[in-house]
């Protein structure tokens, strides 16, 4: 399947992009993730810990044990810093 | 209920007197807002917010029902910009009305904490000295437990 997987904050500025179309068959999550790890160094870096890391599931906050089935946006962001 | 997300400066009173009139059965108003603040070691020269269009509406927006539905609520403003803003200029603002002023006071609370770290909203501090995310507070998540 393909999902549109987006980065923000250092996790942009670490993998170098804000978006993209990413082929998968993940069936989870951290099935993916260890994808991305595997591709390159700038992955391996933003993804070294993911309890630093949070993610969403089509614009709404999930785990990353969540699975991926009839997702279609997945982003990964640090702990968000509002108010 | 209104949310906006925007990149343009707002007028703080002028919100505030917008969302108070008009009503008469609303007998507490409670504000909030929240400055860029500059107390760091470096002098700060801006910060960058940055946010998760649709995402962050939408999770403002939930927030706000779900006060909606913990108070006596008559109304909630959330305005929130993102984009580049220098010390002194205002972030953000809450507004909450409700007959008492018990409800309007918890549900301004209650949003500014979940607006803190529910909120896709990152925020990145530049100093002569470099530039910087700012950090999660752990005292942050810590006060969505009291809710």
């Amino acid at each position: 399947m393909m999902i549109d997987v987006l980065y923000f904050a250092w996790v942009r500025e670490r993998i170098g992009l804000p978006k993209e179309r990413v082929e998968t068959s993940a069936a989870t999550v951290a099935a993916l993730v260890e994808e991305l790890r595997a591709r390159e160094e700038r992955y391996a870096a933003a993804f070294a810990d993911i309890s630093a890391l949070r993610v969403a599931l089509d614009q709404e906050l999930a785990e990353f044990d969540a699975p991926l089935d009839g997702v279609r946006e997945v982003a990964f962001f640090p702990p968000m810093t509002g108010g | 209920m209104r949310v906006s997300v925007q990149d343009a400066p707002f007028d703080f009173a002028g919100e505030a007197r917008e969302f108070a009139a008009g009503r008469t059965d609303m007998g507490a108003i409670v504000t909030f807002s929240g400055i860029v603040r500059d107390t760091g070691d470096a002098p700060l020269l801006e910060m960058m917010i940055e946010h998760y269009p649709g995402m962050t509406e939408r999770a403002i927006e939930a927030i706000a029902r779900e006060a909606q539905a913990r108070w006596a609520l008559g109304d909630v403003l959330v305005i929130h910009r993102h984009g580049r803003l220098t010390p002194g200029e205002t972030i953000m603002m809450v507004a909450t009305a409700a007959r008492h002023r018990g409800d309007a006071f918890a549900a301004a609370e209650f949003l500014m904490d979940y607006l803190k770290s529910r909120a896709p909203f990152w925020k990145k501090e530049r100093t002569a000295a470099g530039a910087d995310w700012v950090a999660a507070r752990d005292e942050d998540e810590a006060a969505l437990t009291r809710w």
